[in-house]
């Protein structure tokens, strides 16, 4: 029953999405400004049609109706109600069908909210959205049906994976889809405003909220990700430049270019074939991204079933949007004379531009490097953390010098700059640094550089705060927060620390300035298993602070396993995180024990910058 | 200048897609076809309850081991595993999993609802040893003798007819 109710609906909204496209064109025929009511109100059913089509399938999932193969192969009945609902998307098809949400419902929202551009630039836009839509719909329809039947319809189903079983990773693939989802609609302006030659300040102001919506979500989406890795996966850090983590980053730079160059564009109109390029290389990078993780060539958690036929279909399509753009660009690009002041906010902004395209480079070869290897001498090699951390980071401490002097820098052409002022802050970076270090440890040369430029940025960045007479918050908010991350990690990165020691009941054992006491084993009945659950006290010497842990041992029934279960404690200063294990014919415990300072300001640091991402959206939409 | 820039950028963009284009269709001519009949490298695989090392020597002592990759996160296992179970009953075999990039409570739940085929269970826990194999999807499983030669490599999920493939070769010889 919902599996007609379902295929119906998605027959209806690719009927609604071939209408729209063909009432898009006739309207594009007639000479008037006036965009046809009709469009207006099928839009609006196709929003509507699709969303329906989604909760059709998120109440198959609430009542566990087994007749459809997803709901059977990813849900069961004994899960809690809100697994059942994030197992919507917690599958290929289903995740397909959000998508899809997403692409219309901005497709929606950017016809009705546009109204004051001309109507050939909107109608452009409409049509390629559409395309867009279409692809997907078909896509969904003849290769990744949600609603497939199965019959005899089984009385139980095979359960979602326990690792996706999480609230971090129920929220995480909605906020990532609005962010790199979101960005089809300025793929589609951009072509758009090439297309109808609708360029410059208007083109700037029709998608900049759109670019700063999308990078919010993506920010927090990426955010959610890593935390869950980091306590789910057990990978140790909050990033760890796995390929799958790198296709989600790989669009946010783009989108943190494009976020900049716009600015550019809107008050000076220069950049705009740029801006052009970023905003197709957004979305191109989006679509590249779910290519590599859905065909199974990149192998993670997301990658749900290897179907050759899906993967070939996603690079089609790929390949389709990709010539369709560079075709569009070569045709109607005119180089421009952009006459561009060294100094001046421009050539800082070109500058943030020219990093983010350094890390997009960087990023996007490590990650294909290995895929061109493998295919081209079967050689597999693995890019890790070492390349990354050694090409990154040392491009990292000039950029944030540049991020705190560019906001200070007027348009057009600045002055002077204060360099007294710069000085001063310089020396305060210094002297933060030099306070670390002297109190507390040393580090490498690189990164004391890292403490300093960030520190360089938070102080700059808070003086202007209380400098100009107009403040940007939203500014102020997300160049402080992204500091603070830098800060934040070289902290976390040079005052880690890991021991690893043995330990029998009522032993207390002195390592550095941590005595650690073993103080009481209990065992534990639980319904599938027994643990032993350690009491293991650990007192800071230098504080006199005492804390508990219980690790656990978990003896399975069946099969008969052990397995070691971590303590983690998290505060606002640090995690500590800590893991037992038994050690054959002995008395006594291996304890594996780690503190890592300031977790949690790496990720609040991150909500942070997002955080700046909305203000700037709301400060955007007021402007307007 | 202008002209050689598109150029460029067209001949770029071509390299990348017929990359990805080849990269999809790659691990079935590679796994299948080159990697036949070669011998398995050395191996070092850690067990999944202890920190004990599994290496070539204790494949030599069956006369056949299939070396299955998998995780508890990977849908397509749960598929194949029934056809584990059953190939778990033959004696000529020993199944050895390679429990890759997972955790181990969840791993273990894993084999807790749906059985435990594993004569022998390692785990590749950052999914490095796996590179080793050539492995790039799991699941996948390799059928090797007890003088190291892989017999056949299995991509995806092993079907029914995947089992009865490896009865025949087990039973055989």
């Amino acid at each position: 029953m919902l599996s007609n109710t379902g295929n119906f609906l998605l027959i209806l909204s690719i009927l609604f999405t071939s209408f729209i496209i063909y009432q898009s064109f006739a309207c594009l025929k007639k000479t008037n400004d006036v965009i046809f009511k009709s469009i207006y109100k099928i839009s609006l059913l196709q929003s509507t049609t699709i969303l329906i089509c989604f909760f059709t399938l998120v109440g198959a999932f609430m009542v566990s109706d087994f007749s459809l193969i997803n709901v059977y192969q990813n849900s069961h009945t004994l899960k809690p109600i809100f697994y059942k609902i994030s197992g919507t998307w917690g599958n290929h098809e289903g995740s397909l069908l959000l998508w899809v949400i997403i692409l219309t419902i901005f497709s929606f929202l950017f016809l009705i909210t546009n109204k004051n551009h001309p109507k050939n630039y909107r109608i452009n836009t409409l049509i390629i959205q559409n395309i867009l839509i279409l692809g997907f719909l078909f896509f969904i329809l003849f290769n990744s049906n949600p609603f497939s039947s199965i019959s005899p319809i089984p009385k139980e189903g095979l359960g979602l994976n326990p690792i996706l079983q999480d609230p971090a990773l129920a929220i995480h693939p909605p906020l990532l889809y609005v962010g790199f989802v979101g960005s089809s609609i300025y793929f589609s302006a951009a072509m758009a405003s090439v297309i109808t030659n609708y360029s410059g300040k208007f083109f700037a102001q029709s998608i900049k909220s759109w670019v700063i919506i999308s990078w919010s979500f993506q920010t927090l989406g990426i955010l959610v990700g890593s935390i869950w890795a980091y306590y789910e996966l057990g990978w140790g850090g909050f990033w760890f430049w796995d390929p799958v983590e790198n296709a989600s980053l790989l669009p946010w730079f783009a989108m943190t270019a494009l976020l900049h160059s716009l600015l550019v564009l809107e008050k000076r109109n220069i950049l705009y074939f740029w801006s052009i390029i970023l905003c197709l290389l957004t979305f191109t990078l989006s679509v590249t991204g779910t290519f590599l993780v859905r065909s199974g060539i990149l192998n993670s958690v997301h990658t749900f079933a290897n179907d050759p036929s899906r993967g070939i279909y996603i690079l089609s399509f790929l390949s389709l949007m990709i010539f369709a753009s560079v075709y569009i660009l070569f045709t109607k690009y005119k180089p421009t004379n952009d006459q561009i002041n060294s100094n001046s906010k421009e050539t800082f902004i070109l500058i943030n531009n020219w990093f983010m395209m350094f890390y997009l480079i960087t990023v996007l070869l490590g990650t294909l490097y290995p895929i061109i290897t493998d295919a081209i001498s079967n050689n597999k090699i693995s890019v890790g953390p070492p390349f990354y951390n050694s090409v990154i980071i040392p491009v990292v401490i000039i950029f944030l010098f540049f991020m705190a002097i560019g906001p200070k820098v007027r348009w057009i052409k600045n002055e002077f700059l204060n360099f007294k002022d710069l000085l001063k802050i310089i020396v305060g970076a210094i002297a933060v640094n030099f306070i670390i270090t002297y109190f507390f440890k040393s580090y490498s040369l690189i990164s004391n550089l890292i403490i300093i430029s960030s520190v360089f940025l938070i102080i700059s960045t808070i003086s202007d705060a209380f400098k100009k007479p107009k403040i940007n918050f939203a500014r102020i908010i997300s160049h402080f927060s992204f500091g603070f991350l830098i800060f934040f990690i070289g902290l976390n990165h040079n005052f880690s620390i890991e021991k690893d020691f043995n330990l029998k009941l009522g032993e207390t054992k002195k390592i550095d300035n941590f005595n650690f006491e073993l103080k009481d084993l209990k065992l534990q009945q639980y319904d599938n298993y027994k643990a032993v659950i350690g009491k293991i006290q650990i007192s800071d010497l230098s504080t006199n602070k005492k804390r508990t842990l219980n690790p656990e041992i978990r003896i399975y029934d069946n099969p008969q396993t052990l397995t070691y279960e971590a303590s983690i404690k998290t505060n606002f200063f640090r995690d500590y995180y800590l893991t037992m294990s038994n050690i054959d014919r002995s008395e006594y415990y291996n304890i594996k024990f780690q503190e890592k300072p300031l977790m949690i300001w790496i990720w609040i640091s991150v909500v942070m910058l997002s955080f700046g991402g909305f203000l700037s959206f709301i400060r955007n939409a007021k402007n307007n | 200048m202008q002209k050689i820039i598109k150029i460029t950028i067209i001949f770029l963009l071509i390299f990348i897609l017929g990359i990805f284009f080849l990269s999809l269709n790659k691990s079935l001519n590679y796994n299948t076809e080159s990697l036949v009949g070669n011998k398995l490298g050395e191996i070092e695989l850690v067990s999944f309850e202890d920190d004990s090392i599994f290496t070539n020597d204790d494949f030599k002592k069956n006369s056949f081991t299939l070396i299955n990759f998998w995780a508890s996160w990977c849908a397509p296992c749960r598929i194949e595993h029934p056809q584990l179970m059953e190939l778990s009953k033959e004696n000529n075999i020993k199944i050895l999993g390679v429990n890759f990039k997972d955790k181990k409570i969840n791993a273990l739940k894993f084999l807790q609802d749906l059985g435990d085929p594993y004569d022998f269970l390692t785990r590749d826990s950052n999914g490095k040893q796996s590179v080793n194999f050539g492995i790039y999807g799991i699941p996948e499983s390799i059928l090797i003798d007890n003088k190291l030669t892989i017999i056949k490599k299995f991509v995806g999920p092993l079907t029914k007819q995947d089992l009865n493939n490896i009865k025949e070769i087990i039973n055989n010889l």
